[in-house]
């Protein structure tokens, strides 16, 4: 099992954010509950509520980002909290610091909150357990492993649109092998209580014994899709031709790009997700990513309420009623 | 005269398992029983309690020194060594400057000697500065003292370097030590790729890369007429191929390492960092295909394959961290524990940790038999203790057995005669 000790406390309330392995259902409509409060905030004049006034949030972000970054920059100011960027790519691991000597410095000046970003695997995990008691860590990415953020952002988005969980069937399209997004939202959809999860990509993009994580895989598009309510297309990144485990792009759109006319094998009423930013013409057509069934400008909505609920739940401040 | 009162002799190779006296006289053992005419002044050590075998042999210990004297030193292995009933190791040839010339050897040999804990022998590099591309002076590295000479982990990746280098150890007639691996397809794995990779998203190293070497190492080696031993298999298919050679007439030998027999993929968990080991812990099945190997005989060593680190080596997110555990002083309690199991009976384990290797590496000893060296070591298969920092001698206290308790402790050390540990 994937950190569920250090994530949550003796009373099983939130610490850490690292991964959505190990957390309960329970927790998880906790999350989604206390983002459908926050959500209202960002329509209001003033978008702040104080729950995190006085808190200093670092964002620590070893690869880049924009939107994730962004998004976690605006739910922690949103929570009256202060913020801190650390594009830390361009500066301290540059001149050879390494990374537990940059986390006793943020430590030093105080910080209560470290967002993480990782290109590698367990970073997340690796931050958590070495700092202060005090500091809690939320994953923004960790390698291949996971985005738990982006999974309960896409969560939310699939419970406001489809109302309930048990029921649905859901497709994950494309470089599952090498996505975080693809394993957050399998852990969560199956904690969720999704009964028909499906993963589709050639089978050099699907990672082995992935079955053990409680979805069926399929290599072709039509049947990966048939009759699914919800189509989660992952980015495909361009170092995928150069390691020869994809021809072109050109190959890959014809035959696992969603286009209108293959999104018509999808239920009548299927919305179509992507955790951005899209690559147009290789994973999808723009006539699906701009069209009717697209979610995938609400998904980044969404996001901020996401972030605000799990990093006011992480500091022990949620919110306890309606009432913001 | 030294003589070891009332413990449990067992000597795999004479078969020997029951409670005697053994004398040691000089350098040598002198007598099982009663005492040897003329014993003289005699010493006594009590091994009541006490199993007493020969000496075990890692066939790969990382000492570290010269160049990386901040994870490890040679003082500080060899006594830890000896902690752990080792009275042999084989020092590998990745130090800096890299054991592939004469000079380095010595130098070795001579800190060993000063030390005076476990006995060291060398391991020279296959390739210059183990670059798979021009070949050692295998001759002047014999004529040092080499034990044989190994590439380790670092693929020679051109198969004619390693067809040539194959044909040269031959004729040099010192045995060469592979690590079967794939170059390509281990080259961004920091694990097995399996369920538990996928599950962590941490590139992996599938089980093919090591079969396909061994194929293909078995392929040049017969032609190179060269006597190979293949270390640290991972992959219960590596196993058959190595198998088939032997009954064919190949002088071919295999080993594992000690923790690829205890644990699996699934101990990784969550990105334990002393869990990250070269070649990869793999899965169930592949334990206990190599349980298996061992107990019928085609694997014929367990190897400790020591690697101490510094704390910052380990202190980083799994994949950034350097591969390897200090495993001298855990080994012991580790083989009992897989005794416990039912993996293999005391006799074979002390056979595959002590006979064998000594006699892959041509040295005498590895037995209790009258006459041979006196290199053993007596330990209690009840004794409880903690794995601790302060526990631990050898400077690497990178182990997955941190914070826990074991079973099974060296009380006493024996290397020519003379006592090198004791607790």
């Amino acid at each position: 099992m994937t950190t569920p000790d250090i994530q949550l406390d003796a009373h099983g309330r939130l610490r850490h954010f690292l991964a959505i392995e190990g957390l309960p259902r329970a927790l998880l409509i906790q999350i989604l509950d206390q983002a459908e409060r926050f959500a209202p905030v960002g329509d209001r004049a003033v978008k702040k509520v104080p729950l995190l006034r006085g808190k200093t949030v670092a964002n620590l972000f070893f690869e880049p980002s924009t939107r994730t970054r962004t998004t976690f920059d605006l739910a922690a100011k949103r929570l009256s909290a202060d913020v801190l960027n650390l594009n830390i790519e361009a500066s301290s691991t540059k001149k050879g610091e390494s990374l537990a000597d940059t986390l006793r410095n943020l430590e030093a000046m105080q910080c209560d909150m470290f967002v993480v970003r990782h290109q590698v695997s367990g970073a997340a995990d690796y931050i958590a357990r070495q700092v202060a008691p005090h500091i809690s860590v939320i994953n923004g990415g960790d390698g291949s492993h996971e985005h738990p953020t982006q999974a309960m952002l896409d969560a939310f988005t699939i419970r406001r649109l489809k109302k309930r969980f048990d029921r649905l069937r859901v497709a994950i399209v494309g470089d599952v092998a090498h996505s975080r997004v693809a394993r957050s939202n399998i852990q969560a959809l199956r904690t969720l209580g999704v009964p028909d999860l499906r993963v589709v990509g050639p089978k050099t993009l699907i990672p082995p014994g992935i079955e053990a994580m409680g979805v069926t895989v399929h290599d072709d598009l039509d049947a990966g899709i048939c009759g699914v309510d919800v189509v989660i297309m992952l980015r495909l990144q361009q170092e995928r031709m150069q390691s020869a485990l994809l021809p072109s792009a050109h190959e890959y759109f014809r035959e696992y790009g969603l286009t209108a006319a293959r999104l018509k094998g999808a239920a009548a009423d299927a919305i179509v997700m992507h955790p951005g930013p899209i690559n147009r013409g290789v994973e999808i057509d723009s006539e699906v990513a701009d069209g009717t069934q697209s979610v995938i400008l609400q998904q980044v909505t969404y996001g901020i309420a996401v972030r605000m609920a799990v990093m006011s739940m992480a500091m022990g401040t949620q919110a306890q009623t309606g009432a913001l | 005269m030294l003589r070891i009162r009332d413990g449990r002799l067992i000597d795999p190779a004479s078969g020997r398992d029951g409670v005697a006296d053994l004398w040691i006289n000089g350098s040598h053992i002198a007598a099982i029983g009663r005492a040897p005419r003329g014993a003289g002044k005699v010493q006594e050590i009590s091994a009541q309690g006490l199993v007493v075998c020969p000496g075990f042999v890692d066939p790969g210990s990382h000492l570290r020194e010269p160049g990386y004297e901040h994870k490890a030193t040679i003082a500080s292995e060899t006594r830890a060594a000896a902690a752990g009933g080792f009275t042999t190791v084989c020092c590998t040839p990745d130090t800096s400057p890299v054991l592939d010339n004469a000079s380095v050897i010595e130098h070795i040999t001579q800190r060993a000697v000063v030390a005076g804990a476990a006995q060291v022998v060398c391991l020279g590099a296959l390739t210059v500065g183990l670059n798979g591309e021009v070949l050692a002076e295998m001759h002047a590295l014999k004529a040092a003292g080499c034990v044989g000479v190994t590439n380790l982990g670092r693929a020679v990746t051109d198969t004619a370097v390693l067809k040539h280098a194959l044909a040269y150890a031959a004729s040099a007639e010192l045995t060469v030590f592979l690590h079967p691996e794939d170059y390509w397809l281990a080259r961004q794995g920091n694990m097995h790729e399996g369920a538990v990779s996928t599950r962590l998203g941490i590139p992996g190293i599938p089980a093919a890369a090591e079969v396909i070497a061994v194929h293909r190492d078995l392929t040049l080696l017969a032609e190179a007429g060269v006597r190979a031993h293949f270390c640290r298999l991972s992959a219960g298919d590596s196993i058959k191929p190595i198998a088939d050679a032997r009954r064919r007439g190949l002088p071919v030998t295999a080993d594992v390492g000690i923790g690829n027999l205890c644990f699996t993929a699934e101990d990784v968990g969550s990105f334990d960092a002393n869990h990250h080991v070269r070649p990869p812990l793999r899965d169930s099945r592949d334990r206990a295909a190599l349980r298996r190997g061992v107990k019928q005989g085609n694997l014929d060593i367990i190897g400790a394959y020591h690697e101490p680190h510094d704390a910052d080596a380990k202190a980083a997110p799994f994949g950034l961290t350097e591969p390897g555990v200090s495993s001298y002083e855990t080994f012991l309690p580790a083989l009992l524990h897989l005794i416990d199991e039912g993996a293999f009976d005391l006799p074979t384990a002390i056979a595959a940790a002590s006979q064998a290797p000594h006699r892959l590496l041509g040295q005498p000893g590895g037995t209790l038999e009258i006459g041979a060296p006196a290199d053993l070591c007596a330990f209690d298969p009840a004794a409880r203790w903690s794995v601790t920092p302060a526990s631990l001698k050898s400077a690497g206290k990178n182990t997955p057995y941190l914070g826990q308790t074991l079973t099974g402790r060296v009380r006493f050390t024996i290397v020519g005669g003379r006592v090198v540990h004791q607790l």
